[in-house]
Order: structure tokens, then C-alpha cells, then sequence
């Protein structure tokens, strides 16, 4: 094998020592450049892939996972270079490497499957195209036989009518199905290494895990060795035989997967196992079958069920579709004759997947959507005959917190005037007591005192969203509707959220309505469950019901798809 | 779509119609007497201003007249001017030199502002980008007349380069300055807006996902980046169009040529109501016909736009 030509020589099949290392990450440096000079983003990472296998990267957001896998195709986004370390292809130094040999180890050797589907396929171009693209600039057909090539491709990712789809644009898929084709484009150029940025992370956790299984059965058929990246430790756990965990640009500990689970060294893969929402589902459970009081997340006994704060009854609402031909449009019936009614002081969760109608639901209870018929009642009073000061004051008593917290905060309002604002609007005090309140909130949510100077940008995801919370409880509102409220988190940062909203319950006596996909949330946070499935309700009851002896197949399926479910966690 | 291409040429009819209804209510609204001025200091005796009067019209109400004027229009007849000429054919005398300098002032501004643009944005913050920049900061900031004149001055008396005035019938040569400077501010804001637009793409997931999938730089550049980014351009340069054709009046005068802008703004200040209405009304039919054109070509980059 020559080193020494300026091309990457691809090895035939025989050269490859299925002993040598595939891939072999050595004390990598990456750091970014800004204007205050270089900021590290990887600190000294060390990865070896062997062929054919599957290695994970765990870790939250900054941790430098996603950097890691990106150095390893010259894909770092802007200013960020690779300051230090190796990197090794098959044997062959391409740390350094001109860009011709990246562009021929990209696609044939290494393929990438992203993390968002929704923005990574160019929305100009048909699916079929896309693929095209690929299977040429890898050689990989030509000619006449593209076309069945592509289709191919497609059918190989799972694409029914692989045919007809590949004539399709990419805003004519479902999340899971352009997930499918990225799936098919990654793997188009017969790759030996596929990383899997998050590959999964945006869809619903049923499709998830479809999707997941797919991917498993495809690269292990082609032996293909994949690096997933990802937050999900228990994703991790179940998808990979060695896992990397990463925290502030280092590698902290790596391992066989279920050795980094049961027995975790390092004090912060400690802390990922025991909050990691997919896993501590199993944890409760088992402690309370060993028949050990779990102290913080099993649910209360104080609530009072015959007073409920908020009823909600034969809710339908329907939405007009356009059709293909004018007066050829449809109605859809988005949330279909729902009931049930909300405990003073509990916790209820709406579940269900993307296009449930549970979003739904939470606008019509906050007023924001005019239901089609059936009515919310808040306080004994239906919410839709209000007057206009009444639906003021019911604003007061009503406040929501949204999914986003980098999209739910004003960029330009400073944080005081942020959690200040609704206090100065309902005509609440002076400005003097306004102003120690805000302080008084803020204490409430852990921020100090001095963030009230600061601006949304200048704080991270978990802190904005404290800021929500302390906006949402700013007028002391008995109901909060938390709409997927912690799922943009990563697992640390969510897990202290929602200790705070369950520490915030039992002082203030809020009552909650968590709409969420995540079943792992829901099992720590939730009194009751109701399951919503194509805008029904089809189960309803405790959490502890829902989770132990699930009615519905719907549920069980449900259930099942969280990742790392089936995996046994040590350490309890 | 064929769908959305017939809602589109639907909807242009009652753009023409509001946009025909106001010039007219407009020109009509205008104070003075176009006819009692006719006369001069003297004024026209009163048998000869009502045979004038009802000759064009004016006797008729508002809207008679308006409905009168219509169906000239789709019989070509946009009556005559006061001096008797047919307006049709002053019209037709005026736009071809006109539509000529507004497609080559078009093809310039299109051609060097995606073509800098693109090298801007692939190079955003390097030299070439902040030379450009500043350099389409100064034409946007200097009026075209400046522009046109030290143009005049140096390319075509100093050095000879190129015809300095374009006269009657002017060739591709002689118009090839004007153009240049009729397209010069357009070109500015063409290249500012490709090369934001590009810079942006670049850093889009799809993107990195074409480099990824072992495409050359060449090829993301073209396929991914630049047909993207010219969805905006293309908005633009559609609007400009129109604006290019009746907007000209100041570089129709520098080079002295006896195009649109001229002729319209002569018939403003004599109050030739007729051919200022039939003029500004072809001008309204270029704006659709560009707009429309325009849409059609958003549909072709943007598939996304066919079903929204």
C-alpha cells in the first residue's frame, strides 16, 4: 500500500485485515476559531472502529460528538479545524488530506446519514435525482442502469414503490420516509464506515425504532461498521457493541456497551445512566417491585380527585383540508370526541405520536383554537363562553410553556423584561414590587439573580427554559399546559426541569398537563396517562397502570419502542 | 402544475383592470384643462372646445369614458394625440429601443451580479468579498446621471471605447453603455442578494449532506448551492424588468435616446392624457407579463411553490 500518493488508494476486499482497525482516532484536537482566539470543541479523543462493527458516541449537546464525527470527513462546520492528533483510514493518514481525497473517501468509504431529515434533502431536487447524484459520483452504476439502480436503492431502504417515490420531492415524504431515503443515500456508494449523526432523533420513537431496526439489518448484512452519534444512552446501549461517552470534548470512558451500563466509572457517565429518561422508567419499576419507596417520582397521594380543575368533554375538532380541485377539499378530524378531566394539584400526560391531535388538544384548552364542537370547562365555567374580561382573567390562571425555548423567548427582550412583562400587562403591583418579584421567580427556578440583565442568546437551552417557567409561573396561574416542554433538553438538563416542576407542584399546588411524545418523561413526571392515537383517547389511567399492565396493543407498541427498554440496567 | 399556471394568468386579469382604473381615475384627476389649454393664452372658441370634447370623449361621464377606453385597448386603438398622430404608433416607435436597452441592461445585471455574487459568497469574508461589497456600496450610493456621465466622459470621449450618445436607431454598440449603466445599481443589489443568499446556503444540511455523499465541489456548488440561492434573484430581477423599461428617463436622456422614459415624460408635462394612459397601461401589461413570468420560473426552482 503506498502512503505516500496524494490519492486515497481504496484497498480491495482481500487487503483488509479484519484484525486492523477500520477507523483509529488518535488524542484528536478540534477547536474553533472566534473572535476572542481558538475555542476548543474536542479535547485529545481517542476511537477505534474495527470493520464490520458498531460503535456509539454518547453525549449532550457540546459535548464535541457530532465535531468528532465530522472531522473524520473534513465536514467541520465553519471555523472549526483540526488542531491536533490523527486520524486513520484503513490504515492511511487522512487527517490532513487535500480536498480530492475526501471527496473520493466520501460516499464510497465513509457515508453519512444526518441527523434532521427535514432540512438535509435539498427540497429542489426529486428524491430519485438525489440518489442519482450519488451512485455516479461513486461510480457505483452509470447509464442506463441508474434507474433501477435508484429504485433499488430505495426499495434496499425500506421505500415502498420505490419506483414511483423516487419521482417524488422531498417535501412529498413523511420525516421517516425522507429518513429512509438519506438512509439509502448514505449506504448508496457501498460504504465501509456509516455514521449516523442522531440519525433518528427527529421522528417519532415508533418509527424510531422501524427505522433503527432497518438500519441495523441493512449494515450488518453488507458488514458495514457504524459510528452512531447520539444523546440517547439507552438508544446507545441497544444499538451498538461499544460505546464512547464523551463530555466537554473529551472522552471520558469507553467500552462494551453493557459494561459502561451496568458498571459506569466515571463520575459523569454515572450521572447520564442514572437520569437518562429511557432507562430510569425500568429503574423505578423494579424498585417498587423490590418493594422500595421511590422518594421523589412515584406519585402523590394528596390529590384531590373529586374536584377537577379542568374538564374537558366530547372535544372534536376539525380542520379543512384543501383538495386537489377547488370544492374537492376534505375535513380532518384532528382531535375526535376526547374526554377527561384533570385532578387539582396532579399531573396528567397526553401521549401520543407526531399528527396525534394532542397539540390539539392543548390549544383548544388554552383558548388558542375554537373547538368544532364539545367544550373545556376550567373552574366550572366553559372556557368558549367567555367574556372578553373573563378570558383575560383566564389567561392569568392558564399559562402554557412551550417546546422550544429558543423560539419561545423574545431575542430582543432583556430576561427581566421577559418574566416581567405579563406582571406589567395584568396590571400586577408597582414597578417596584414587579421587580422583586421577577427576582423572587427567578430564585424559584435556580437562576441568580443577575441572568435578569441578561439576553435569551446569552444563556443555554436548559436556562431559557427555566426562564419560561418563570414566566409561565409569574401570575401565579393554576393550570400550566407544558407542551413538549423538555423535549428539545438533553438528558441531564431535562432531568433537572422536570425535578423543578415536580418540586414547584408540591409548593405552589400546580396542576400540569404535559403533552409529550417521550413515555420516558411521562413516567416521571405523570399522575395519569391518557394515550392519544389519530385523535382519539384509547387509553386512559394511572401511570403506574399504563406502564405495568398496559390495555391497549397501541400502548404496548408504544412501549416497546423506547429505546433501550429491553435492556437490563446494574447499578440500581 | 398547470393548475397553478392557469390561477396565475387568472389572476392577471384583475391586476389589469385595477391597475388601468387608477392610472385612468389619475390622469383624469389631474388639474387643469387639457383642452382649454389647447388655445393657448387666447383659448379655443367655445363651438371648437366642444367639438374637441366630444371628438376624445370628454363629454361622456367617468366611467363611460373608461369602459370607451377599454375596449380601445383590445381593438388597439389608443386614440390620437392632440397634435393628431395615432398613439399606437407613437408607442411602437418608442419601445423597441426601449424593451432593447432594458433586456440588455437585464442580461448585464444577471449575468455579473450572479456570477460575482456567487464568487462573494463562496469566498464571504476574504478580499475578493469585501472589495465587491464596498464597490456595489458605492454604485448603489452615487446617482446614475454621475455615473453615466463619467462613463460618458471617459469610455466614449477620453478613450474611444464605445459610441458615446446612441442616436436614432441605435445598434447593439451604442447601446451597450447605457445598458450598462441603466443596470449598474440593479446589478449592485443582485450581487448583494447572491451572495447572502449563497452564503447561507452553504451552511444548509443539505449541503453538507451532497458534499458527504462524495460529490465534487464543483457540483455541490451548482447543484445544491447556486440553484437555491437564486430563487430570490429571480424574484428581483422580474420587478426590475418593469422598472428598467419605464424607468429609464434619466439614461435615455444622458445618451440620448428616444425611448419610453422620454416620450413619457414629455406627454406628462404637455397632459397628453391619452398617451400617457396607453403608455403607463403597456408598462402595467410588461409588469404582469414579467411578474407572471417570474412566478412560472419560482415554480420551476421551488417545487414546493406548484402545490402551496
Amino acid at each position: 500500500m503506498s502512503a505516500t500518493m496524494p490519492e486515497f488508494v481504496p484497498m480491495d476486499a482481500p487487503d483488509l485485515d479484519p484484525n486492523a482497525p477500520l477507523l483509529e482516532i488518535r488524542d484528536l484536537e478540534v477547536a474553533f476559531q472566534s473572535s476572542t482566539g481558538m475555542v476548543p470543541a474536542v479535547r485529545g479523543a481517542n476511537l477505534t472502529i474495527y470493520p464490520g462493527q458498531s460503535v456509539a458516541i454518547v453525549g449532550e449537546s457540546g459535548s464535541g460528538k457530532s465535531t468528532t464525527a465530522h472531522a473524520i470527513i473534513n465536514l467541520l462546520p465553519g471555523t472549526g479545524k483540526v488542531t491536533g492528533g490523527t486520524i486513520r483510514f484503513a490504515g492511511q493518514d487522512i487527517t490532513h488530506a487535500p480536498r480530492k481525497v475526501f471527496e473520493q473517501l466520501r460516499g464510497k468509504e465513509i457515508g453519512l446519514v444526518p441527523q434532521d431529515p427535514m432540512s438535509n434533502l435539498n427540497p429542489v431536487w426529486k428524491i430519485g435525482f438525489q440518489v442519482k447524484e450519488t451512485l455516479v459520483a461513486n461510480g457505483v452504476a452509470q447509464g442506463k442502469e441508474l434507474k433501477d439502480a435508484v429504485a433499488r436503492v430505495l426499495a434496499d431502504a425500506g421505500l415502498p414503490d420505490a419506483e414511483h417515490r423516487a419521482k417524488q420531492y422531498p417535501h412529498e415524504f413523511s420525516g421517516g420516509m425522507r429518513q429512509r431515503a438519506l438512509i439509502g443515500i448514505g449506504l448508496a456508494g457501498k460504504p465501509r464506515l456509516l455514521i449516523a449523526d442522531e440519525p433518528t432523533s427527529a421522528l417519532d420513537v415508533t418509527v424510531q425504532r422501524q427505522i433503527l431496526d432497518h438500519l441495523e439489518h441493512l449494515t450488518q448484512d453488507r458488514g458495514v461498521a457504524v459510528l452512531f452519534i447520539t444523546h440517547d444512552l439507552g438508544l446507545a446501549a441497544e444499538r451498538a457493541e461499544h460505546l464512547v461517552v464523551m463530555h466537554r470534548g473529551r472522552v471520558v470512558e469507553s467500552g462494551p456497551a453493557r459494561q459502561i451500563l451496568t458498571t459506569p466509572q466515571h463520575p459523569y457517565t454515572q450521572r447520564l445512566v442514572a437520569s437518562a429518561p429511557s432507562l430510569t422508567s425500568r429503574r423505578i419499576q423494579s424498585a417498587k417491585e423490590r418493594g422500595v419507596e421511590s422518594t421523589e417520582l412515584l406519585a402523590r397521594t394528596d390529590i384531590d380527585e373529586s374536584r377537577p380543575i379542568v374538564e374537558v368533554e366530547h372535544l372534536t375538532k376539525e380542520f379543512h383540508l384543501r383538495g386537489a380541485l377547488p370544492g374537492a377539499g376534505s375535513t380532518f378530524k384532528a382531535v375526535d370526541d376526547v374526554s377527561f378531566s384533570i385532578a387539582r394539584g396532579s399531573t396528567t400526560a397526553l401521549v401520543g405520536e407526531s399528527g396525534s391531535g394532542k397539540s390539539t388538544v392543548a390549544n383548544v384548552m388554552l383558548n388558542l383554537l375554537e373547538p368544532t364542537s364539545g367544550r373545556v370547562v376550567f373552574e366550572g365555567t366553559e372556557v368558549g363562553s367567555l367574556s372578553k374580561s373573563e378570558l383575560f382573567d383566564f389567561r392569568r390562571q392558564v399559562q402554557p410553556i412551550f417546546q422550544n425555548p429558543y423560539g419561545s423567548l423574545d431575542p430582543m427582550y432583556s430576561i427581566f423584561r421577559t418574566i416581567e412583562e405579563p406582571l406589567r400587562v395584568h396590571g400586577v403591583g408597582s414597578k417596584k414590587t414587579r421587580s422583586k418579584r421577577v427576582a423572587e421567580l427567578l430564585d424559584m427556578v435556580s437562576l441568580p439573580t443577575s441572568a435578569m440583565r441578561r439576553y435569551p442568546n446569552e444563556l443555554s437551552g436548559g436556562q431559557r427554559q427555566r426562564v419560561a417557567i418563570a414566566r409561565a409561573l409569574a401570575l401565579e396561574p393554576k393550570l400550566i399546559v407544558c407542551d413538549e416542554a423538555v423535549s428539545a433538553l438533553d438528558v441531564l438538563v431535562q432531568a433537572q426541569v422536570l425535578t423543578l416542576l415536580n418540586d414547584l407542584q408540591a409548593e405552589l399546588g400546580l396542576t400540569y398537563l404535559f403533552i409529550t411524545h417521550d413515555l420516558a418523561v411521562v413516567r416521571q413526571i405523570a399522575d395519569h396517562v391518557a394515550v392519544m392515537q389519530r385523535g382519539k383517547i384509547v387509553e386512559l389511567a394511572t401511570t403506574d397502570e399504563v406502564f405495568e399492565s398496559p390495555r391497549e396493543a397501541y400502548t404496548r407498541e408504544l412501549l416497546a419502542a423506547i429505546p433501550g427498554s429491553s435492556l437490563e440496567v446494574g447499578g440500581a | 402544475m398547470l393548475r397553478y399556471v392557469g390561477r396565475r394568468v387568472l389572476q392577471v386579469i384583475p391586476v389589469f383592470l385595477g391597475a388601468t382604473l387608477l392610472i385612468y381615475t389619475m390622469v383624469f384627476a389631474l388639474p387643469g384643462d387639457p383642452v382649454a389649454a389647447l388655445g393657448g393664452e387666447r383659448g379655443l372658441p367655445e363651438a371648437v372646445q366642444a367639438q374637441i370634447r366630444e371628438q376624445y370623449n370628454l363629454d361622456e361621464p367617468f366611467l363611460v369614458q373608461y369602459l370607451l377606453y377599454l375596449k380601445g385597448i383590445f381593438t388597439f386603438d389608443f386614440g390620437v394625440t392632440f397634435s393628431g398622430r395615432d398613439v399606437f404608433d407613437v408607442i411602437k416607435e418608442a419601445f423597441p429601443v426601449t424593451i432593447r436597452l432594458a433586456f440588455m441592461a437585464l442580461a448585464f445585471e444577471a449575468i455579473f451580479g450572479v456570477l460575482l455574487g456567487l464568487i462573494a459568497g463562496l469566498r464571504k469574508g476574504k478580499l475578493f468579498d469585501g472589495t465587491v461589497l464596498v464597490l456595489s456600496t458605492m454604485i448603489i450610493a452615487v446617482p446614475t446621471f454621475v455615473i453615466g456621465f463619467v462613463m460618458q466622459f471617459f469610455i466614449g470621449v477620453k478613450l474611444g471605447w464605445l459610441p458615446t450618445t446612441a442616436g436614432s436607431d441605435p445598434g447593439f454598440m451604442n447601446l451597450l453603455m447605457p445598458a450598462i449603466v441603466l443596470g449598474a445599481v440593479s446589478l449592485a443589489y443582485v450581487l448583494r442578494l447572491t451572495r447572502t443568499s449563497v452564503a447561507e446556503n452553504l451552511s444548509a444540511d443539505y449541503v453538507r449532506t451532497a458534499t458527504a455523499k462524495g460529490l465534487s465541489r464543483g457540483r455541490v456548488v451548482v447543484v445544491h448551492v447556486l440553484r437555491n440561492s437564486l430563487i430570490p434573484v429571480v424574484t428581483f430581477l422580474g420587478a426590475d424588468l418593469g422598472a428598467l423599461m419605464g424607468g429609464a428617463i434619466v439614461t435615455e436622456g444622458i445618451f440620448n435616446i428616444s425611448g419610453v422614459g422620454g416620450l413619457l415624460f414629455r406627454s406628462i408635462q404637455q397632459g397628453e392624457s391619452a398617451t400617457v394612459v396607453s403608455l403607463t397601461t403597456v408598462l402595467v401589461l410588461v409588469y404582469i407579463v414579467a411578474n407572471l413570468i417570474v412566478d412560472l420560473l419560482y415554480a420551476a426552482l421551488d417545487p414546493r411553490i406548484r402545490y402551496a
